[in-house]
């Protein structure tokens, strides 16, 4: 079994008023040192086989077509530890 | 059409009602599209908006019938979460993000027709003020340069919010439509405003009596 992480972020470009959010309330904590927050998605996906290029191949797939979208996220891939 | 999380479905279908035609319901998990001339994705929030709003409707049996028939020309208007499915979907380009100041957005706004040569805007004069519902969380619209500079000049904006976009929408883009105009869609909300007893305006019936006025047309061409 292979444990494939996709870690999912908006494109730099795009704007991301949560990450901001989360920024501000940041502040209102006294976590005056945080100077930008971007918020993600982690995914976690078990695959049979194991941990190798077939596995990372089918997950990248997977993230092309469904866990990201092209037009405004990007993603990058790696195996859990 | 009516998917699990579908809100306004029914408004959809008595705006159709008014507009002279008669709805017929069509259902996600049936690949029948029961011989319709026209389909409307209405707005709500299908699956719950699960991972992106329309990313798992994208993936339901109807839409295996519904996007071949709609790149061959079946007129399809998609209304706030339809929007977001035909985005998803890649019927039309871009994508819809979460509003610039994070609230959900739910007032009536000022839109200016573009584009009213669509098969669901041709009852409208370009230029055209109407005064229609908004009312979503993610209804930015986003796509990258190039891809706005396309849709600008092929005309393809179909409608725009008339003052600054409220959502932060990339340059104050309400709605768009495929090459050949027989797709639609917009985040604002005709279907609730057919009826000034009902809505701000009676602006948005045009959306409908549009496409039911090119079947008619056609009708007693035949």
């Amino acid at each position: 079994m292979a444990r494939v992480i996709v870690d999912v972020m908006l494109k730099p470009e795009i704007h991301d008023p949560q990450g901001e959010a989360v920024l501000s309330a940041s502040h209102r904590l006294g976590f005056g040192n945080v100077t930008g927050v971007r918020q993600g998605k982690r995914f976690e996906l078990d695959i049979d086989g194991p941990a190798g290029e077939a596995a990372l191949a089918r997950a990248e797939e997977l993230a092309r077509e469904l866990l990201a979208n092209p037009v405004i996220e990007e993603f990058s891939l790696s195996f859990a530890e | 059409m009516t998917f699990p999380g579908s809100l306004d479905d029914q408004d959809a279908a008595r705006a159709v009602r008014y507009a002279g035609a008669e709805p017929v319901p069509l259902w996600h998990a049936d690949r029948d599209l029961r011989g319709v001339d026209a389909v409307i994705l209405p707005g709500g929030f299908s699956y719950g908006d699960y991972l992106r709003c329309g990313a798992i409707a994208r993936f339901s049996p109807v839409m295996g019938s519904l996007v071949p028939a709609a790149r061959a020309g079946l007129p399809v208007l998609g209304i706030c979460n339809g929007f977001q499915i035909l985005c998803e979907a890649h019927l039309l380009p871009g994508a819809l993000t979460r509003n610039a100041a994070l609230r959900f957005i739910h007032r009536d706004v000022r839109l200016d027709v573009v584009n009213a040569g669509t098969a669901w805007t041709s009852g409208y004069a370009a230029g055209q003020s109407l005064t229609v519902p908004l009312k979503s969380g993610e209804g930015a619209y986003a796509a990258d340069p190039e891809t706005l500079d396309e849709l600008e000049r092929a005309g393809r904006v179909v409608v725009r919010y008339a003052q600054a976009a409220p959502n932060g929408s990339a340059r104050d883009i309400a709605g768009i439509c495929s090459a050949e105009g027989n797709i639609v869609g917009l985040m604002p909300h005709p279907e609730h405003a057919i009826d000034p007893l009902t809505g701000p305006s009676a602006d948005g019936l045009g959306f409908f009596t549009s496409i039911v006025g090119a079947f008619a047309g056609a009708g007693a061409a035949r």
